[in-house]
């Protein structure tokens, strides 16, 4: 009977060619716009790190001015190099790690390659379990490493291949920021999208392409290459002095299996704000929080506004589009009612007329969301020559996209269909039948 | 208009078509008059003017490395070197670029002291050659001397004594006096460190285009010695191009144990800087283009449609006198009552999309008048599309009338 009722279908858009398309052509608009700003509010939301972002806490305290609160009515979101490294030494926490961006000049030995500029982060060896990251050869550097300040060094897999020419370099030594140093393991691809552990500095920018022990930054006097923020300027002169300020410029990650261990390291953190108090810092009032990977992502409003207006207005654009459709379908069933009477007359019940064009609608739909995943990719390949190469890795359809958009169609048109198809089943047979 | 009587009876009899395109329309129209105004909004945004010469300047980045760089030397020789290069009207080293994104930030306070309010404002740290570089005007007060600018060493935190700041700063801080008297005054960076302002400049953007107070900038009397450093240099009219492929060999030549790299133009930088806005206007003009068409087509589309299903009557009513006029007219004014409705519906909605955004993503109260020629538009639209298969049915001939089906 359904193919039978495919065959109807079929027949009946071919007989109103103009009709059917502009009833396709609009769910193709409809769901071609709505498919591709869903796609990027998708990928911006998306979960970097599913399988344990809700062990994983961003670490916040207040240590801001006592005469303004940080922004409007929100504590920093960043530490101070003074708690980065007390939090560290406390040692509270499954897993945890402070760090920081910088950066300088990488000097191969290979006199072929240029010497030119890299990016890292600064971190503790619990980075790469914590954020469950891939290692190509080697391994994270020691506990005793993050403790002597030893001048290691973990490449990214794009760095191995621009200076060893991709092979395992684990025990090389490399010049970097002016100093030998040994390195201790390659990564594999690795991009976290959003890159979550330090939005700071554009949400969807590229990983760092080396990484090093955190406390090297004091040890070599390290630059900032990430945004910090003051309220109260360094007492004295010099790199020490900086870094030893209220300054903020170091986002700190803890791993916390369990709701115990939440509750119990904010219990830790409130006995340590509170010991700082009496050394006469911390001069707001005790607020401390953990949000865990999606709590801080929404925080830090990482979908970005623009996508959202875009998100809400291509829905209302789709709702048109179907409201089109509606008013198409009826136009289109009701010019079918003669038929419609001809085949209840001989016997066809409603239910058989409803299902029957109910096929029909979901055809529409099918054609129309098909045809509306192809108008999604041009819109997408749009938002990428409009945004640059930021957005790249967000204008990609995947296939969950792909079943959400057929989806989508599908019951949007058949939702569409319903009322046009109920109106053309009520059609009286005798009605129809006398002016023939 | 004695019409609508009859229109309006014939409307309620067959509501729900007439009922989707009023609800489209209104739809249709808030997201349109929305969406404009939003297109409005970036480019005001877009146009704003930098205070720099935009055309003609550009910048890059030397960072030296081993242990025989000497900052300071390679500074003042690569700057010497720079400004006697043909087609270069000035250089200098600048600690952050206006209209770049990335920069540095402080709070000017009128009053020394934790307890006051500060204005931000955005840093740029130039010798007395910043001025002619960047291309400004000292409108009060005059320029740095040589003898103002001194070096400030990695990590050191006080301020030389004099600043020169932007015309919209001097307003900002004191906004009673006009911008002339403020020269000589002392405002406090750091809450407490006393700085006498010695001159106003017209205009100078923040490197931050996002920013409410963008025009809030000062100049600081300063090099840095700092092994990574960046060069502004504004060239003579037309010769930028030129210079900046000249100049990247040229420095690296001159030094090397650095590396040049980041060289942009002005141009280069806006556009990276007001990427997303101009995106933004370029996705919703796409967007109300398509929504007018295919609500244009919704609209052709039923009433063809209707047209089609009363042709008998149509024939009938030419047959017993009715001039093609006025058929016409029945389906004009037809289309001119449901538009009505519609566009009514579509201010509430208009209105009600405004309240939610500006809620949710801070964006600006729509100004009125943007409605009624949002109304008019969409009747405008309605009119044409309703006009081809109007003009069909004029054309319907009274004989149909006598026949059958």
């Amino acid at each position: 009977m359904f193919i039978y009722y495919l065959r109807l279908a079929v027949k009946s858009i071919k007989r109103n060619p103009v009709l059917s398309g502009l009833m396709v052509a609009a769910i193709a608009l409809g769901i071609g716009s709505s498919m591709t700003t869903i796609t990027v509010n998708y990928l911006m939301s998306a979960n970097p790190i599913p399988e344990k972002s809700h062990a994983l806490y961003y670490v916040q305290v207040d240590s801001w001015d006592p005469h303004n609160a940080f922004n409007e009515d929100d504590i920093p979101n960043q530490l101070t190099w003074t708690e980065a490294t007390n939090l560290m030494a406390a040692n509270r926490a499954l897993r945890q790690a402070a760090m920081s961006r910088t950066g300088g000049i990488m000097e191969p030995d290979n006199k072929d390659v240029k010497p030119f500029e890299v990016s890292a982060r600064l971190t503790f060896r619990d980075f790469f379990a914590m954020f469950e990251v891939p290692f190509l050869y080697g391994n994270p550097w020691s506990a005793r490493a993050d403790e002597k300040r030893e001048q290691v060094v973990v490449l990214t897999k794009r760095i191995n291949e621009q200076v060893f020419g991709g092979v395992n370099s684990v025990g090389e030594s490399i010049r970097l920021f002016g100093r030998q140093f040994r390195v201790v393991g390659v990564l594999d691809d690795w991009q976290p999208m959003p890159k979550f552990y330090d939005v700071n500095n554009g949400a969807f920018e590229e990983s760092e392409e080396v990484f090093i022990p955190f406390m090297l930054k004091e040890e070599l006097a390290l630059p900032s290459w990430g945004n910090t923020n003051c309220w109260k300027a360094p007492e004295g002169d010099g790199f020490e002095a900086q870094l030893r300020s209220e300054c903020i410029g170091f986002q700190m990650w803890v791993e916390l299996p369990t709701l115990e261990d939440k509750a119990a390291y904010l219990d830790f953190l409130h006995s340590y704000v509170s010991e700082q108090k009496t050394l006469g810092r911390f001069p707001r009032p005790m607020q401390n929080r953990l949000s865990d990977v999606m709590t801080w992502m929404e925080d830090q409003e990482v979908v970005a506004d623009d996508a959202q207006i875009m998100l809400w207005l291509s829905l209302m654009f789709l709702f048109v589009c179907l409201l089109n459709t509606i008013g198409l379908l009826l136009a289109k069933f009701s010019g079918k009612a003669s038929e419609i009477g001809l085949r209840r007359a001989v016997g066809a019940s409603k239910g058989d007329v409803f299902l029957q064009h109910l096929v029909e609608t979901a055809l529409i739909g099918l054609v129309g969301g098909l045809l509306g995943l192809s108008l999604a990719l041009v819109g997408l390949e749009g938002i990428k020559s409009l945004y640059g190469e930021y957005i790249q890795a967000l204008a990609v359809l995947d296939l969950t996209m792909v079943l959400v958009g057929l989806v989508l169609a599908l019951v949007s048109s058949v939702a569409a269909g319903l009322y046009p198809t109920w109106r053309a089943c009520n059609i009286a047979p005798a009605s129809q039948l006398k002016s023939q | 208009m004695l019409e609508i009587g009859p229109i309006f009876r014939s409307l309620m009899r067959n509501k729900t078509g007439a009922l989707l395109i009023a609800i489209q329309i209104a739809i249709t129209m808030t997201i349109v008059v929305n969406a404009v105004f939003i297109v409005y909004e970036r480019s005001q945004k877009m146009q704003r003017e930098s205070g720099i010469d935009e055309a003609n300047s550009f910048y890059l980045s030397s960072s030296g490395f081993g242990s025989n760089f000497n900052a300071k030397v390679t500074i003042t020789e690569d700057l010497a070197a720079l400004r006697q290069l043909p087609g270069v009207i000035d250089a200098v080293q600048i600690n952050a670029i206006p209209i770049s994104g990335g920069g540095w930030s402080m709070g000017l306070k009128t009053q020394a002291g934790v307890e006051y309010d500060g204005v931000g404002v955005a840093v740029y740290m130039v010798d007395e050659h910043g001025v002619n570089a960047l291309d400004l005007d000292v409108i009060a007060g005059e320029n740095f001397t040589a003898t103002d600018v001194r070096w400030r060493e990695p990590a050191q935190s006080d301020w030389p004594n004099d600043v020169i700041i932007t015309k919209a700063m001097a307003e900002a801080l004191f906004p009673d006096e006009h911008y002339s008297k403020t020269v000589g005054k002392t405002v406090y960076i750091n809450d407490t460190e006393p700085m006498v302002i010695k001159g106003i400049v017209d205009k100078l953007q923040a490197p931050w285009v996002g920013w409410s107070r963008v025009e809030n900038a000062m100049l600081s009397p300063e090099h840095l010695n700092n092994d990574a450093t960046r060069y502004f240099v504004r060239t003579e009219a037309g010769q930028r191009d030129a210079v900046m492929q000249q100049v990247e060999t040229f420095l690296a030549e001159r030094h090397t144990g650095r590396i040049i790299r980041g060289l942009n133009t002005i141009e280069e930088t806006r556009a990276r800087s007001y990427r997303g806005d101009s995106a933004m206007i370029k996705i919703l003009t796409t967007v109300m283009i398509v929504l007018t068409v295919v609500t244009a087509l919704g609209i052709v589309g039923l009433a063809s449609f209707s047209v089609n299903s009363r042709r008998k009557q149509i024939g009938t009513r030419r047959a017993l006198g009715a001039s093609k006029g006025a058929v016409l007219r029945y389906f004009m004014m037809e289309n001119f009552i449901i538009t009505t409705v519609g566009v009514l519906v579509g201010a509430a909605l208009t209105i009600g999309l405004n309240i939610v955004l500006v809620e949710q993503f801070d964006l600006t109260p729509i100004t009125w008048y943007y409605i009624p020629v949002g109304m008019l538009i969409l009747w405008l639209v309605g009119q044409l599309a309703v006009f081809g298969p109007a003009s069909r049915a004029a054309g319907i001939p009274p004989a149909i009338a006598t026949r059958t089906v």
